[in-house]
């Protein structure tokens, strides 16, 4: 087998000195009857690199890729363009074959490129400080309101009804054994703010509000200005958590920490990491300096060595599981590393120019498609603001015409009856993207499709 | 107070000349490498984009005024930036990395290649269902895999990571208890447990009550039967434990839970050990996570991003998490909230967004196919076999406190009863990192004294155990000697022992401008 | 004033109605150097045996006890801003909060200081 070294001679001679007979041995402990005496029934047996590029090329081969014909799917993950050297330098074997930076004198490379990551994130959010990454957004914003509860002792969050579907779900998981409180609602679609319900919101938070929980853009697209929902949860004692679903948004738009969030999570896929089928992404995580010690995850930290040396280190351990068990901040242990690391080179070739560019570009390009896609018949724009992606209202139930343009070879988006099964106002809702990977061609390609699928 | 930890040295002891050799730094093929904000700057770009069409904005009037103060780079100087940090990490690439629990096996290549083919990267989770089959398909036969390899009923494939397969575990058992209106709430964990296991049962609202061990490293059946009863929701029981031996009484302690009404959650972190060989379900298991980039070798990627899906028994299978792929006949189709009421209405509900480390499925398929049922059982034994091999070649200089207790699994215990005064296990893992190996676990299990814990993997030579060994006795001889130079060690990293005290105490977690405007020097 | 010292390593210090806690010398030193301390604030009640504080060192955190009942007066500040008073003086100005004590006989279970200089030695 082409990844184990030994040979029967090896082993032969590493049995005599432990003293043993045959492997089998060694596995004493383990009661005779639940020892396998051979391989596992009703699994192949072992197969040459050949044979296993033949089969899993069949499986890859029968999914439409992404990148072969008009694509407009967002909803929280992103098809964006990632350069080449990207995916070069993390497939260097000291970053994908390393572990854990326990020993910071041989992880220093892992450690900086945490360190920038941090200071990277804390920027784009416009916060103080920022964790080494969580396994994605969803799990981050449950994260968040689990901190908020420690910060603030109170049990109830509100959550917007235009946070992402499955993040609610994700919470509502949570809660249910945790013994939180969540307010949610499903979102409309309002002319011009569709899933905006920051007035209710407002209106909803009471003394045992610990936070009130917005995504911006918001699932439908909409942006909005979240200044005066933090000024008054803060006035009633509660926290603000912004999601950020589409990073490439603070490239464009202001940063949540700068409308007064303390806590702001979010999905970090768009830059370095690719769609993935869903995964693995990464989940970014930022606070104010106050709360550090409420914040889960890992944390890297600057230092000094023994001969006075700039060095980084993992820190402020004492809140992670492995030092402070059941009373640790969250149970979280592997983060998501390596695509944190893909973030990071990806946002380092960017820069504030590149970043900023590539915001313009995607919001130019939805501009445009909107405009474009509007003019069909049985067509309307719902959104009145919107960065990289939009609501459309179609004359007729969205899904079967979203899997009909498939069938045609277009993926025309992400419809509301995917997101939200069963609730008739939303079923004609259809959510498109429009990043800087769509041409103007692919526009018409989806409009004229619409038209005929709605006509 | 309570003392969880011995307290132990966490800034250098010993001061060490300032790096003055070269001009730069530099040492040779060593390299420094200042901070992205040290050499970037903030209108330079390594990304060419095409000019956006002029539009009328729909922001709403938020734009971004204020610089974000991200620094660009060239493509040249990512490429040089990346790659000097690189050089300044230890790797499976580079050698053998025999950290305990945490199964640094070689990753093969195919598994990169398999993973990054456009049909598995290049789609988007929420694509109509007729267009990713073959996607489905893949986690289909991951989980098919899972399911028997452990001899268990289902498998949940979202989980994101080891800890988040634990908390799918004990929510489904949880939800199992509930679902017969039984609110019991103490989980048994024994005291070698990894501290995940706490935390996740913290986190999902039980109480934790630790078992006592036995003096040969096991599980006090005796005194897990005395503390069962109503209030027990289960126990999570780590096997082969963490002191690397094999939990004999397994089948008993599953009966005892289970006649006590309770379920039994086992830590599937050392799964490697016994793959192909024992499946846990003969052994009364209820639910297991496996970590993929364990025993199936994705890659760990400096921290992560892990998977860990969990196999649950008959009991446990209907309260499983959404969504996950369900075959008919020659079509796949996801059961999500949407369709879950029709025959599993007893999920416990959705984790995680999507439907799981997609990219971390296509690596472990291509590892299980490779290795087929034949190759996963030579892999558990030569990982146990190496395991061995490293206790009874070291075992005369170091102490094993388990030795005696039968042959190890796929980890080697030692502790650092025998070292010199004022030497430790530190000193000792110090000491192996100037030999050009990554340090063995340190200080875990908790209930060995400066505990040491070595897992070679199977994917070892002979000769690369033999050198392993050769230098972990000549650290080990140093240490009982009580050899001063030790105490200074590493002295051949790209940095000398770190003062963990000083960035605890006064954090600096991100980079900020220096007061006097110029750039740091790069230290 | 009277000195006391519990089996968990706490020292007390009694003046009339009203005492000081830290952790004792010998607890430091299993502790390593502390890098964060979390004290109660004032008008918190404490019971006795029950956590009342939090010291960290990097590797590990741990639970101060009360070593009796009663409401805090004062936590000591100065620990936040230099957790390394509880390695370098933690008998004196690495004291950790004062109290007012609700049941002064809880006082007549601890050791005094030759009992816990016996007990340490037993360690």
């Amino acid at each position: 087998m082409r990844y184990l070294p030994l040979t029967d001679a090896d082993r032969r001679e590493m049995l005599g000195v432990i003293g043993a007979e045959t492997i089998d041995d060694l596995f004493a402990d383990v009661p005779e009857a639940a020892r396998l005496s051979g391989p596992i029934e009703g699994l192949p047996n072992h197969a040459s690199e050949i044979a296993v590029e033949r089969q899993l090329r069949a499986l890859a081969g029968r999914n439409l890729v992404a990148g072969e014909g008009p694509f407009f799917l967002g909803a929280g993950a992103y098809r964006h363009h990632v350069p080449a050297s990207v995916d070069h330098l993390i497939q260097r074997g000291e970053f994908l074959t390393s572990y854990t930076p326990y020993q910071p004198e041989i992880a220093q490379g892992t450690l900086q490129a945490l360190f920038e990551f941090q200071t990277q994130v804390a920027r784009l959010y416009g916060c103080d400080v920022a964790n080494a990454s969580m396994y994605d957004g969803s799990t981050a914003a449950w994260e968040a309101i689990v901190m908020a509860r420690r910060i603030t002792r109170r049990g109830k969050a509100l959550l917007s009804a235009g946070l992402h579907p499955h993040y609610v779900s994700v919470a509502t998981t949570m809660a249910k054994f945790t013994g939180d409180v969540l307010e949610t609602s499903i979102p409309d679609l309002t002319d011009g703010a569709p899933g905006n319900d920051l007035d209710r919101l407002i209106a909803a938070i009471d003394g045992d509000t610990s936070c009130v929980v917005v995504q911006n853009p918001n699932i439908l697209g909409h942006v909005a200005d979240l200044s005066e929902l933090a000024a008054r949860a803060h006035e009633k004692g509660a926290l603000l958590i912004a999601v950020v679903t589409e990073p490439v948004a603070l490239g464009a738009i202001r940063s949540p920490g700068e409308m007064g969030a303390d806590i702001v999570v979010g999905e970090g896929q768009s830059l370095g990491v690719g769609l993935q089928f869903g995964g693995p992404y990464v989940g970014l995580f930022a606070t104010r300096d106050k709360y550090v010690r409420q914040m889960p995850g890992r944390l890297c930290g600057e230092t000094v060595d023994a001969s006075g040396q700039r060095g980084f280190v993992l820190t402020l351990s004492t809140r992670e599981q492995h030092i402070r068990r059941e009373k640790a901040t969250s149970n979280i242990c592997t983060n998501s590393g390596l695509c944190a690391l893909a973030f990071s080179i990806h946002l380092s070739l960017l820069g504030e120019k590149g970043l900023r560019d590539l915001a313009a570009l995607n919001h130019a390009k939805a501009v445009a498609a909107a405009e474009r896609l509007v003019r069909v018949p049985g067509v309307e724009l719902v959104n009145g603001t919107f960065f990289n992606e939009f609501t459309l209202r179609l004359s007729k139930e969205a899904r079967p015409i979203v899997r009909a343009l498939a069938e045609d070879g277009i993926l025309g988006g992400v419809s509301l009856g995917r997101l939200y099964p069963g609730v008739a106002a939303l079923a004609n809702g259809l959510v498109v993207a429009v990043t800087e990977t769509v041409e103007a061609d692919d526009v018409d390609e989806l409009a004229e499709a619409l038209e005929e699928a709605l006509a | 107070m309570s003392m969880n930890s011995e307290g132990r040295v966490t800034r250098p002891e010993t001061a060490a000349p300032a790096n003055v050799d070269s001009f730069t730094g530099n040492k040779g093929l060593m390299l420094e490498e200042a901070l992205i904000f040290e050499i970037g700057a903030s209108d330079r770009t390594g990304v060419d984009l095409p000019e956006a069409p002029k539009i009328a904005s729909r922001l709403g009037g938020l734009e971004r005024e204020a610089p974000i103060s991200l620094p660009g780079l060239s493509e040249p100087e990512v490429v040089r930036h990346y790659t000097r940090l690189s050089r300044q990490n230890y790797a499976i690439d580079l050698g053998l990395f025999p950290l305990g629990s945490c199964t640094m096996k070689h990753n093969p290549r195919l598994n990169e290649k398999m993973a990054r083919l456009p049909g598995f990267a290049d789609i988007h989770p929420l694509q109509p269902q007729e267009t990713v089959q073959g996607a489905y398909a893949l986690i289909h036969l991951v989980g098919e895999w899972l399911v028997r390899l452990t001899g268990m009923a289902a498998v949940a494939m979202s989980p994101k990571a080891g800890a988040h397969g634990e908390l799918c575990g004990l929510l489904a058992i949880r939800s199992a208890l509930e679902a017969r209106g039984d609110a019991r709430k103490v989980i048994l964990v024994p005291e070698s447990a990894h501290g995940t296991n706490p935390a996740t049962a913290a986190f999902c609202g039980y109480a934790v009550e630790n078992i006592p061990a036995t003096a040969e490293g096991r599980v006090d059946l005796e005194a897990l039967k005395a503390r069962l009863g109503p209030d027990v929701a289960g126990v999570m029981i780590t096997n082969p434990n963490t002191c690397g031996l094999f939990e004999r009484d397994m089948s008993a302690i599953s009966d005892a839970v289970h006649a006590a009404g309770g379920f039994v959650y086992c830590d599937g972190a050392n799964f490697n050990a016994i793959v192909g060989r024992v499946r846990p379900g003969d052994l009364g298991i209820d639910a297991m996570h496996i970590n993929l980039h364990k025993t199936f070798s994705t890659p760990h990627g400096g921290g992560g991003p892990g998977s860990g899906p969990v196999v649950f028994s008959e009991a446990l299978a209907p309260f499983a998490p959404l969504p996950f792929v369900e075959k008919d006949g020659d079509h796949y189709h996801l059961v999500e909230e949407e369709t879950a009421g029709e025959h599993h209405a007893d999920s416990f509900g959705r984790m995680v967004a999507f439907h799981g480390q997609m990219g971390m499925f296509t690596r472990a398929a291509a590892y299980m196919l490779s290795h087929g049922a034949d190759g996963l059982r030579q892999v558990s034994g030569d990982a146990v076999l190496n395991a061995n091999y490293v206790l009874r070649s070291l075992e005369d200089v170091l102490d094993a406190p388990f030795g005696a207790s039968g042959p190890c699994m796929h980890e080697a215990l030692f502790s650092d009863e025998g070292l010199a005064q004022g030497f430790t296990t530190l000193d000792v893992a110090k000491g192996l990192i100037d030999e050009g190996f990554h340090p063995m676990t340190m200080y875990f299990p908790l209930v060995v004294h400066g505990a040491m814990l070595v897992e070679p993997t199977e994917t070892e030579s002979k000769a690369a155990l033999d050198q392993f060994i050769g230098a972990l006795r000549s650290v080990a001889e140093r240490a009982k000697a009580g050899d001063p130079a030790l105490k200074a060690a590493p002295v051949h990293a790209p940095r000398r022992r770190l003062d963990e005290t000083a960035a605890a105490r006064k954090p600096v977690l991100v980079w900020k401008e220096p007061a006097s405007g110029g750039s740091a020097a790069a230290a | 004033m009277s000195l006391y010292f519990t089996k968990d390593h706490e020292w007390i210090s009694v003046e009339g109605t009203s005492a000081t806690v830290g952790i004792t010398d010998y607890a430091q030193s299993q502790l390593g150097d502390v890098v964060f301390v979390e004290v109660p604030a004032a008008g918190t009640a404490v019971e006795k045996g029950k956590e009342a504080a939090v010291v960290e060192s990097v590797k590990a955190a741990s639970d101060v006890y009360a070593p009796v009942s009663g409401e805090v007066i004062e936590g000591n500040a100065a620990l936040e801003a230099d957790p390394a008073l509880v390695n370098t003086a933690p008998e004196g100005e690495g004291w950790f909060f004062k109290l007012t004590l609700s049941n002064p006989s809880e006082l007549d279970g601890l050791m005094d200081a030759d009992a816990y200089k016996t007990f340490v030695d037993g360690l």
